[in-house]
């Protein structure tokens, strides 16, 4: 059912922000009733692209057409208005109410609230989407949650439907359902843009897609026609650059060993861990690539001892058992972790970075005896850190949060790489850095292990795990799989990577 | 024209230490005020209730008696806020310090001083700090908040006292009256000058802020509670366990809070009777807030919210005011303090034909 | 049943249903306000002022409302609008409301006026009132849309913020609405249960309203139920003695508080199951990041 002027139509769309230009020049075109997906990797722009068509974002330049005629949307509500919904990634409702009563919140007009409880169980028995309107959110499986949030745009008749990522948080079971319900809207004339980095989803709903890379358009196809390969070499680019081949130091023992490590995860969103099984030698860096979300944060609290793993053979440091033991432990047996997050976890930003160097550098360095700070010899260290690793602040006195966030990370990853760990853990290590200071932290990860330790780097960033790594495995839906040599890496590696599918060894 | 308010990039230093003495200054002009209007001179009346009570023969060994509880128990309140609990109810442990201690007192009363009073003194911590241990274990165990738990208890103690000195522990030739014997000599807070009231507890209380100071900043304890404070995720990191700290800080500032109200039961007061304590444990929290949480700005703020205790008697005297007077001191104080504590983290700015802000940009939060 | 015993409970209960049908409000928009002795006190020197002057207790009761509203308005102005700390902030309320109920109370020590009339079976309006207002607060929190806001915005006040709710404005006027019902029960203190005024006559009551919202575990239909069960406890812990019951006063009166620790353990136990009764941002400051 496609008419032919397309019911959205972008083109030209421009939106900068400070560093990062993140829409260039792009443009896009939706027909009613059709299903068309936007894929790209995280940081490609598709967000920002989506906001914009949303009215959260207004684009620097470019136009944006509904239904033939220029619009300039400038809030949700007039999106609303217009006839576009949206369901994002990360929902937030209110947990103490009924599904009703969320619903109603949102809704634009009284009018609408009317009537909702019965609409809603009308709405949903026509979808298949199950909801009943008198339930607590609390007691809701994520995926049902999504449906209150679907339900909620049905209710406003959308023409176009915008869904974010919305498999990331479902079983196989309720994407299913999911796709039964988009393929009938789309019957009936709504368009759907879909957000997604799965491949295999995409070549199975989608009648058309959007590839953006780096905030450009860098393809638009059928993706019916494609195969996955084709697909994810659209959305990762050509080139697989190829290693030098690295002289590994060390002797080739391994440091860490993961077994089969399975665990449930106490987050809202979040992702279990399901029989992860690696291993990192002396001298050799694991990268482990993955889009955000399928159990990075799980595997690091694991690793790091925030969170004790089943057993504590589930986790073998340099062949000591370590899944029951904490963070402090951990370190002792010669341990460094760099979490994802600098702000608030691996640094306290309120705190001078002579605090901070305390944090993580107590155990190794011995910078306290019988329970008292040796101020001395921690002031010392963290001078050390700071000229080691060029950070450009006024001292150890300075507060963390006065630091760029380049210069923050290069101290918190300085700070455990001068510990001389025999295994580093690091994740994200170069997440909103500036090119300088990405090559200095690069370096660093590069020499420890040249120096015999074993480094796991766990990272978003795909040039970032090609130009570190060893080998590389890759994390999808709490699951790792088997790592390979990076410079036999293949496509269907990152097939993989993007079909966040469950696969043999 | 409109007021914004924009948070700060860091803490402003100035404000820090500037933020207290405006709300000090603010407070005596609206306390001037008030005094206005109740008739009196406002300048008089200022002097009477600040400078006056100085100026008396005992005035400067009362207001150290009066500030030494306010200084130790808000000590350890500092401690517990600085790690994020909120322990509200010093009052309640520092009342079952004067329990246990005073009833070791009463138990022993021919018992050498020498043992007697220090083993009154311990029993009193260990009373304040069983009582914080309530509150502290509801928290780690059932996750339950600890500022209506611990305020909570604040009344069960106080009932408890009341019970105990109609009842049980009443004394004989009391006269029918809720109170307890007399404190023997042996179980009174030895004095540290004679012929004044001054006892050892006053020695205690700046002991005790500046060990606490040293503590916090000095030592790897400290360190896991500021953390634990402020990034209960960096804390996770470092391994420092939460749980271990929340019951170190309860335990900690209802010891406190226990050997406070010891001192004041066996000593200015010398018995145990319903109003042992003017509100000490209430009043510390101002102290506390005063002080920016910190164990030496206590000492500053338990010595001028004592006198403002000594004020209100000398304005009941002299003026004829009710000392419900001191009452409306604190109270002013502590909002004028919490007032000019958002000039630390946020700026107050003034925008001139404020241009309604892009909707864009207000949703910008959006994930 | 004695008649008497009857009323006497129903006179106890009332200002505590006042007082905490409006916390109950404030809370369940998010705000804790540990202030509510003061502005009883408060009101109830105002109320009792009012009346001895002007002689009419409608007027008095008017006055006590207000003041409860002034008070908690300052309340309000310190932590949502200064983002003050919302435990000091009530603490402070406190401590100042009792002083300044003292002060202004000093001239009218001693004074007795005539409790209010009785308006039905024995029973004054006011405590009919403090019925219809819980049924009142009852249907507005869960029959109305604005009720419902409010309830959202305790729950989640970010994903509120972001539906485009006004989450400051919505919390000041809950504020003022516990204002103004703890004006009317401390009003009530002073010009019904014991028409005359004394420094620090709720004694505590304050504190019993604010353990009873919790009690309550913030349903109106429980904090009926509670009202009236830690009314009679307050009542009976006067005359136990006399009942020829050997147990000590005070325990009966600690009941009450008792009662709620259990409550609220029982109640948090419970979040990681996610049954959370307690609004989630119960204490939490708001700051709209813009």
């Amino acid at each position: 059912m496609e008419s032919d002027t397309p019911l959205l139509e972008l083109s030209g769309i421009v939106k900068q922000f400070p560093g990062c230009l993140a829409n260039d020049h792009v443009s896009l075109a939706v027909r009613a009733g059709s299903i068309h997906a936007l894929l790209g990797e995280n940081g490609a722009g598709k967000s920002t692209l989506v906001k914009i068509i949303y009215g959260i974002l207004r684009p620097d330049e470019g136009h944006v057409r509904w239904q033939g005629r220029e619009v300039e949307i400038a809030s949700p509500r007039q999106a609303r208005a217009l006839g576009i919904g949206m369901v994002f990634q990360h929902f937030s409702l209110f947990e103490s109410l009924t599904v009703a009563e969320n619903i109603a919140l949102g809704l634009d007009h009284p009018a609408e609230r009317v009537g909702l409880a019965g609409r809603i169980v009308e709405l949903s028995s026509q979808y298949g989407l199950t909801l009943d309107p008198t339930r607590v959110v609390h007691e809701l499986s994520v995926g049902e949650r999504q449906r209150i949030e679907i339900v909620r745009c049905l209710l406003q008749k959308p023409k176009l439907l915008i869904m974010d990522e919305p498999t990331s948080v479902l079983t196989p079971q309720e994407a299913n359902v999911l796709f039964t319900t988009l393929r009938r809207l789309a019957s009936e004339g709504c368009a759907i843009l879909y957000i997604s980095h799965k491949l295999d989803e995409i070549r199975a709903l989608c009648q058309s897609a959007t590839i953006m890379r780096g905030g450009r358009v860098v393809g638009a196809c059928d993706p019916r026609e494609k195969t996955t390969r084709e697909l994810a070499e659209l959305m990762v680019g050509s080139a697989i650059k190829s290693q030098a081949a690295r002289t590994a130091g060390g002797d080739g023992k391994p440091r860490l060993v993961v077994d089969k490590l399975t665990l449930r995860s106490h987050r809202p969103f979040g992702t279990n861990l399901e029989q992860i099984t690696f291993s990192v030698a002396s001298g050799e860096i694991l990268g482990i690539a993955g889009i955000a979300g399928n159990g990075q944060a799980e595997l690091m609290d694991a690793l790091t001892g925030e969170t004790f793993a089943g057993k504590p053979e589930n986790v073998i440091i340099d062949g000591v058992p370590a899944g029951h033991l904490d963070p402090i432990e951990r370190r002792r047996l010669g341990v460094s972790f760099v979490p994802e997050e600098r702000n608030g976890h691996g640094a306290v930003g309120v705190m001078s970075l002579f605090e901070n160097a305390f944090l993580s550098g107590n155990v190794g360095q011995t910078l306290s005896r019988w329970g008292v700070i040796l101020q001395r010899r921690t002031w010392d260290y963290t001078s050390s850190v700071i000229e080691s690793f060029d950070v450009r602040t006024t001292g150890p006195a300075a507060e963390a949060r006065a630091l760029s966030g380049g210069n923050l990370q290069k101290f918190v990853v300085g700070r455990e790489v001068a510990l001389s760990p025999g295994v580093l853990i690091v994740s994200q290590p170069t997440w909103g850095v500036d090119a300088g200071a990405v090559a200095a932290i690069h370096q660093s990860l590069l020499e420890l292990a040249a120096g015999g330790a074993a480094v796991l780097v766990i990272s978003q960033d795909l040039d970032e795990i090609f130009a570190l790594a060893d080998r590389i495995a890759v994390i999808a839906a709490g699951r790792v799989s088997v790592p390979q040599p990076t410079n036999a890496a293949t496509i269907e590696q990152i097939g993989l990577l993007m079909g966040a599918v469950a696969h043999a060894a | 024209m409109q007021l914004k308010i924009v948070a700060r990039g860091e803490r402003s230093r100035f404000w820090s230490y500037g933020a207290p003495v405006l709300a000090v200054l603010a407070t005596l002009v609206v306390t001037g005020v008030i005094f206005a209007l109740l008739g009196r001179n406002p300048f008089v009346a200022l002097f009477t209730f600040f400078v006056q009570p100085l100026l008396n023969q005992d005035g400067i060994p009362e207001l150290l008696l009066k500030a030494s509880p306010l200084i130790t128990i808000a000590v350890g309140l500092v401690l517990c806020y600085r790690a994020n609990v909120w322990n509200i109810g010093a009052e309640g442990q520092l009342t079952l310090g004067a329990i246990a201690g005073g009833g070791v007192g009463l138990a022993f009363p021919d018992a050498p001083a020498g043992l007697l009073f220090p083993a009154m003194m311990i029993a009193g911590v260990i009373g304040g700090a069983l009582w914080a241990a309530i509150p502290a274990w509801l928290r780690t165990q059932f996750n339950a908040n600890e500022i209506l738990t611990s305020l909570m208890l604040t009344y069960v103690a106080q009932l408890l006292l009341l019970y105990l000195i109609s009842g049980p522990w009443r004394d004989p030739e009391g006269l029918g009256f809720p109170q307890t014997a007399e404190f023997s000599d042996s179980a009174t807070a030895p004095l540290l000058i004679a012929g004044t009231r001054l006892h050892i507890g006053v020695l205690f209380a700046p002991l005790v802020a500046i060990a606490v100071q040293w503590i916090l900043t000095r030592t790897v304890l400290g360190f896991q509670l500021r953390v634990v404070g402020y990034a209960p995720r960096a804390a996770r990191f470092a391994g420092f366990r939460e749980k271990r700290l929340i019951w170190i800080a309860m335990l900690t500032s209802g010891g406190l809070a226990g050997l406070a109200g010891l001192f004041e039961a066996a000593g200015p007061v010398g018995q145990l009777t319903a109003d042992i304590s003017p509100g000490y444990g209430f009043t510390a929290i101002i102290v506390a807030f005063l002080g920016r949480l910190n164990p030496l700005g206590a000492i500053l703020g338990g010595l001028l919210l004592a006198l403002s205790f000594l004020g209100g008697d000398e304005a009941q005297i002299d003026l004829g005011l009710p000392n419900a007077v001191t009452g409306i001191f604190q109270g002013v104080l502590l909002f004028m303090l919490l007032g000019a504590d958002l000039l630390v983290s946020y700026r107050v700015k003034l925008i001139r034909n404020a241009k309604p802000a892009p909707v864009a940009q207000l949703a910008e939060k959006h994930p | 049943m004695n008649v008497d015993f009857l009323l006497s409970v129903v006179a106890a209960a009332t200002p505590l249903l006042l007082a905490s049908t409006g916390e109950l409000v404030a809370e369940r928009s998010g705000v804790l306000n540990l202030g509510i002795e003061g502005m009883m006190l408060v009101a109830a020197v105002s109320a009792f002022a009012t009346e001895d002057i002007t002689g009419s207790a409608a007027l008095g009761f008017a006055a006590g409302a207000l003041a409860g509203v002034l008070m908690s308005l300052l309340f309000a102005l310190l932590t949502l609008t200064l983002l003050a700390n919302q435990v000091a902030s009530g603490l402070a309320l406190t401590i100042f409301g009792t002083g300044f109920s003292a002060l202004v109370g000093a001239k009218f020590v001693g004074i007795a006026l005539t409790a209010i009339p009785k308006f039905l079976f024995g029973i004054d309006a006011v405590a009919y009132a403090s019925l219809a207002a819980l049924a009142g607060v009852a249907w507005f929190l869960f029959r109305t849309h604005w009720g419902l806001v409010l309830r959202a915005i305790g729950d989640n006040q970010d994903a509120a913020h972001a539906l485009g709710y006004p989450v400051v404005r919505v919390r000041t006027c809950a504020v003022m609405f516990g204002g103004a019902m703890a004006g009317l029960a401390g009003a009530y203190m002073s010009l019904s249960y014991s028409p005359l005024w004394a420094e620090n006559m709720t004694a505590g009551r304050g504190w019993i309203a604010l353990a009873l919202v919790v009690f309550s575990a913030w349903r109106p239909l429980w904090l009926l139920a509670g009202a009236y069960l830690f009314g009679l406890i307050m009542y009976l812990s006067l005359y136990v003695q006399g009942l020829g019951v050997h147990v000590p006063s005070q325990l009966v009166s600690a009941l009450p508080y008792l009662g709620t620790v259990v409550v609220l353990v029982l109640i948090s136990s419970d979040a990681s199951r996610g049954r959370r009764n307690a609004p989630a941002c119960l204490g939490r400051p708001f700051h709209a990041a813009s």
